[in-house]
């Protein structure tokens, strides 16, 4: 059976991923100045791999649990480490997020080129010209 | 969806910077103002940030914090005592009191709180273009 998840691939999860990641990294910008406040950043690829093997993944009885199914709701955020030390406790280094904030801008931006490309090829097939 | 949380994160910090601007502009325009008595004399105030989460019902709000303003200080900074028995707010020993608005420092957290705000602004233009990518996606 045609199965819509399986065309579309692995861009979808990896854009909700990337909204996510945007923002935690946008938490971090609007607290650059905001004393005892600790930088925050999620594993990207150990997520995006776990979601992929809970999707393969069947579970046979109900009290399995699901993979990367944690309290959090699967989301694991991870304390960054500041390269250098301030007064106030804040490991927000401004500069070093706002690099990742605009890697990860892109990244969804390609996910989704990579996205729409899939889309208008399952149109191209559904119309069958 | 969280990318319009990222517009809300991103408000939150450019309503607390706008308000440290605020701040920082009465501290500077009140630099010079004397009084004739401890009591009386402007104090240099300053505002204090704290993590908050943007949207109390979602389970996970370690996640989406925002930044509010929790209060303002007045500084402790020992005030200016000038003598100018001339001034017509002199006390009578002669001497006036004069804010302790650090005037350089002001400008370092005017410049801090601009650049902040900047910054907030270029997150938000950022995902407003990956907002309407999204949906226009299929188009």
């Amino acid at each position: 059976m045609f199965d819509l998840n399986q065309a579309i691939g692995i861009h979808a999860q990896t854009a909700i991923l990337r909204a996510r990641r945007a923002e935690v990294l946008a938490a971090n910008l609007a607290n650059a100045d905001t004393p005892h406040y600790r930088a925050r950043d999620l594993d990207f690829s150990a997520l995006l791999n776990g979601e992929l093997e809970s999707s393969s993944l069947q579970r046979t009885d109900v009290r399995h649990f699901a993979l990367g199914d944690t309290q959090d709701g699967g989301l694991e955020l991870l304390y960054r480490v500041p390269a250098q030390a301030s007064l106030d406790q804040n490991t927000v280094d401004v500069q070093a997020e706002r690099a990742a904030f605009l890697d990860n801008a892109m990244r969804y931006q390609a996910s989704l080129r990579f996205l729409n490309s899939r889309l208008a090829g399952l149109l191209n097939a559904f119309r069958g010209e | 969806m969280s990318l319009f949380s990222v517009m809300n994160i991103a408000g939150t910090a450019l309503a607390a910077q706008t308000l440290r601007l605020n701040i920082t502009a009465s501290n500077m325009a009140n630099a010079d103002s004397a009084a004739s008595s401890i009591g009386g004399t402007y104090r240099a105030r300053h505002p204090v940030f704290a993590p908050q989460a943007i949207d109390p019902w979602d389970f996970d709000q370690s996640a989406n914090l925002g930044v509010k303003v929790t209060g303002v200080v007045e500084s402790a900074a020992e005030l200016r005592r000038e003598y100018q028995p001339g001034h017509p707010l002199a006390d009578e020993a002669g001497y006036i009191f004069l804010p302790n608005v650090n005037v350089v420092e002001e400008m370092a957290n005017m410049i801090s709180a601009s650049r902040s705000y900047q910054t907030n602004v270029e997150i938000m233009e950022a995902s407003k273009q990956m907002l309407a990518r999204t949906l226009a996606l299929g188009q």
